[in-house]
């Protein structure tokens, strides 16, 4: 499903070169609920993006959904990005002037679906996110949870295989935290791929799989295994 | 995506009112000061007879002193003797031919109280109605056999048939000049050539005459011309010695389809002059001219050079008014980039993002174009204010479908350009570069 292998990732300027990822390998299976922990600048962010191809590794192999991914063009990888994954940002990231159902369209729009296709799966993730009478509202409408939920829902009209999320409670209560963190366990079980980026321990016990990153490499070499260990 | 860009137009334009105000703004100072020089340019420069200036010659022939040219470069005059003309006339070389003048005559009308006013009028040949294809309201020109027999028959305008026979069809009856019974032949409807191609010389914009009527008869009365005179040597002996002089106060224009016939009139021309030549007459080398109507225009530059320089100044103008879209621009793409970074996550690809903000770049054009036809119409205006007095500026200032189209045309065209640098920028924004954290 996803594989990395020996991947690194330099960030150069004039003075500075920067190894935010080095000799970073990972498998990731069909179905699985993986939380991601580590401190800040250890290189979360950065796994993060090169496995939603928002950024290209400097050296290593990544394989997605058995597609070798390196090398693609920027429009292959913006097809790829809109088909097979989905993203959930720790501020929502919806957009003002958009109403809870076109902020949903915005990724259906670039997949090409036409009107009464789109309609269909907005009205269909909406119901599953429990957004189905605030279609109409604008994110400033909502609360804070329920803007996650129109997030979530984004994320799922696509259909994706993976769903990214980085810190997708971090800026909820514990209450509306427990209730989206119930949401994407449903979602889990029912067949989408998660990778959580989180700092609290407690929901990263509700993944299947925890891993560490540290220094810009899994903290050890089988730290998920280990970490699992723990946690379990 | 069309409609849906054009969506995401409207609502960037309404979450940057005044940022979209200001480019709109620019773009319509610019397109506004620009089009209202291309206005006059146009008006002076248009073509005033489309569907005849290709067969419609304006004849030249140098008599003029061996001594000087006329205008340099080595230019024959602008006008010709009545000598030349009536002989040039008589020859009928060409399909048609005109020799006109323009001169004036004061109408009496008969109705009680009613008091004598003064028409500028024209003295010329048959042919001309037919030649620069006049419209009519009620009847048509004269014949040959008029001009030959000197009958006092007259085409009048619209204008001077409302104010003698209240809009009546007129033609048949007499209306009286300078105590002299004249028949009318015809009510010309409005023509209104801009410029007025066939005499220059008392202002390429001013209005066709208000009266026409047989050169034979206009010389029969001793009519002087109201327009230019040019002599280079005295003329003595009268009215008969001015006719006979080497003075030129008269238009002389031919009809010639093709090269060949303008090939064989120029040949009958060089003939005529050697002719003249053999009697003492044409002391200059032989150079004679037929222009059709534009290379005329051009000849006697009816645009002015001044218009040029305007036009190149507006245009600079213009550029500047666009740089400054270019900074305004650039400015909404880096407020928006954080947008254009979620889109591009969520599987907008380069082109996409481009097609979305050079379409609100289209739209910011239209309104800036609609908005710059007002300003155009407000420079017109002001001209107006500035030069009102010269009577053929309200000829110059005229607006017509084609430079308001252009003016939006030119506008979507301007903002297009400028949204190129700051789109390719705006596309260039990586997808992860501004969404917080991730």
């Amino acid at each position: 499903m996803l594989v990395m292998k020996d991947i690194s990732k330099v960030y150069r300027t004039d003075t500075v070169e920067t190894h935010a990822l080095r000799q970073f390998s990972l498998t990731v299976d069909e179905g699985e609920f993986v939380s991601v922990m580590g401190p800040s600048g250890s290189g979360k962010t950065t796994f993060l993006n090169i496995a939603g191809l928002l950024e290209e590794c400097s050296g290593g192999s990544y394989e997605l959904d058995g597609r070798d991914v390196s090398g693609l063009s920027d429009n292959e990888r913006s097809r790829l990005r809109n088909e097979k994954i989905g993203f959930i940002f720790q501020s929502f990231n919806l957009i003002p002037e958009l109403d809870v159902f076109d902020n949903v369209d915005v990724p259906l729009r670039y997949r090409g679906f036409d009107s009464k296709e789109r309609a269909k799966r907005i009205d269909g993730v909406l119901e599953i996110v429990g957004l189905g009478s605030r279609r109409r509202h604008l994110p400033s409408q909502l609360s804070g949870g329920q803007q996650q939920r129109a997030a979530i829902a984004r994320a799922l009209a696509g259909e994706p295989r993976f769903l990214l999320a980085d810190e997708p409670t971090g800026n909820l209560d514990s209450q509306m935290a427990d209730s989206v963190m119930d949401l994407l366990q449903t979602i889990n079980e029912q067949g989408t791929t998660i990778i959580m980026v989180t700092h609290e321990a407690a929901l990263a016990s509700r993944a299947r799989r925890n891993i560490h990153v540290r220094d810009g490499q899994l903290s050890d070499g089988e730290p998920e295994l280990h970490v699992a260990a723990q946690l379990a | 995506m069309f409609r849906y860009y054009l969506k995401l137009g409207l609502f960037s334009i309404r979450k940057n009112p005044v940022l979209s105000a200001l480019m709109v703004a620019a773009i319509a100072v610019g397109i506004g000061a620009y089009m209202t020089i291309v206005n006059i340019d146009y008006v002076m420069g248009g073509n005033p007879i489309p569907q005849r200036s290709d067969v419609l010659f304006h004849v030249q022939v140098d008599n003029w002193s061996p001594n000087e040219a006329y205008e340099e470069p080595d230019k024959p005059p602008e006008q010709i003797t009545y000598l030349d003309g009536t002989a040039l006339l008589a020859a009928g070389k060409a399909r048609r031919q005109v020799l006109s003048y323009k001169t004036g005559r004061v109408v009496e009308p008969q109705g009680e109280g009613e008091r004598p006013f003064q028409v500028v009028s024209r003295a010329t040949s048959a042919d001309f109605f037919a030649m620069f294809d006049t419209p009519f309201v009620y009847g048509g020109g004269w014949d040959k056999a008029a001009d030959d027999n000197e009958e006092y028959v007259v085409v009048i305008n619209r204008e001077t048939n409302e104010r003698v026979f209240g809009g009546e069809d007129s033609t048949g009856r007499t209306i009286v000049m300078n105590g002299q019974p004249w028949r009318v032949a015809g009510v010309m409807d409005t023509w209104d050539p801009i410029p007025k191609f066939y005499d220059l010389n008392n202002g390429s914009f001013e209005t066709p005459e208000e009266v026409f009527f047989p050169l034979s008869v206009a010389i029969a009365n001793e009519l002087g011309s109201w327009g230019n005179n040019s002599c280079w040597k005295p003329s003595e002996g009268g009215w008969e010695g001015y006719l006979q002089s080497e003075c030129i106060w008269l238009q002389f224009w031919v009809e010639l389809h093709g090269a060949g016939e303008k090939q064989e009139y120029l040949s009958f021309l060089d003939a005529y002059v050697e002719s003249q030549k053999a009697l003492g007459r044409f002391p200059r080398p032989m150079n004679n001219r037929l222009y059709n109507v534009m290379e005329w225009m051009q000849d006697r530059e009816v645009v002015e050079d001044d218009v040029g320089v305007l036009l190149g100044l507006a245009a600079l103008f213009l550029v500047v008014c666009l740089l400054n879209t270019i900074g305004l621009l650039l400015a909404k793409v880096a407020r928006r980039s954080d947008d254009i970074s979620l889109r591009r996550a969520l599987g907008a690809s380069r082109s996409a993002i481009f097609a979305q903000y050079i379409i609100e770049a289209g739209m910011i054009g239209v309104a800036g174009g609609v908005l710059g036809v007002g300003m155009t119409w407000l420079g017109l205006q002001g001209i107006e204010l500035l030069y009102g007095e010269f009577d053929f500026i309200a000829r110059l200032i005229e607006m017509d479908w084609t430079v308001i189209i252009a003016a939006v045309v030119l506008a979507v065209i301007a903002a297009l350009a400028a949204a190129l640098y700051p789109t390719w920028r705006a596309c260039a924004i990586q997808p992860a570069s501004e969404l917080k954290a991730l």
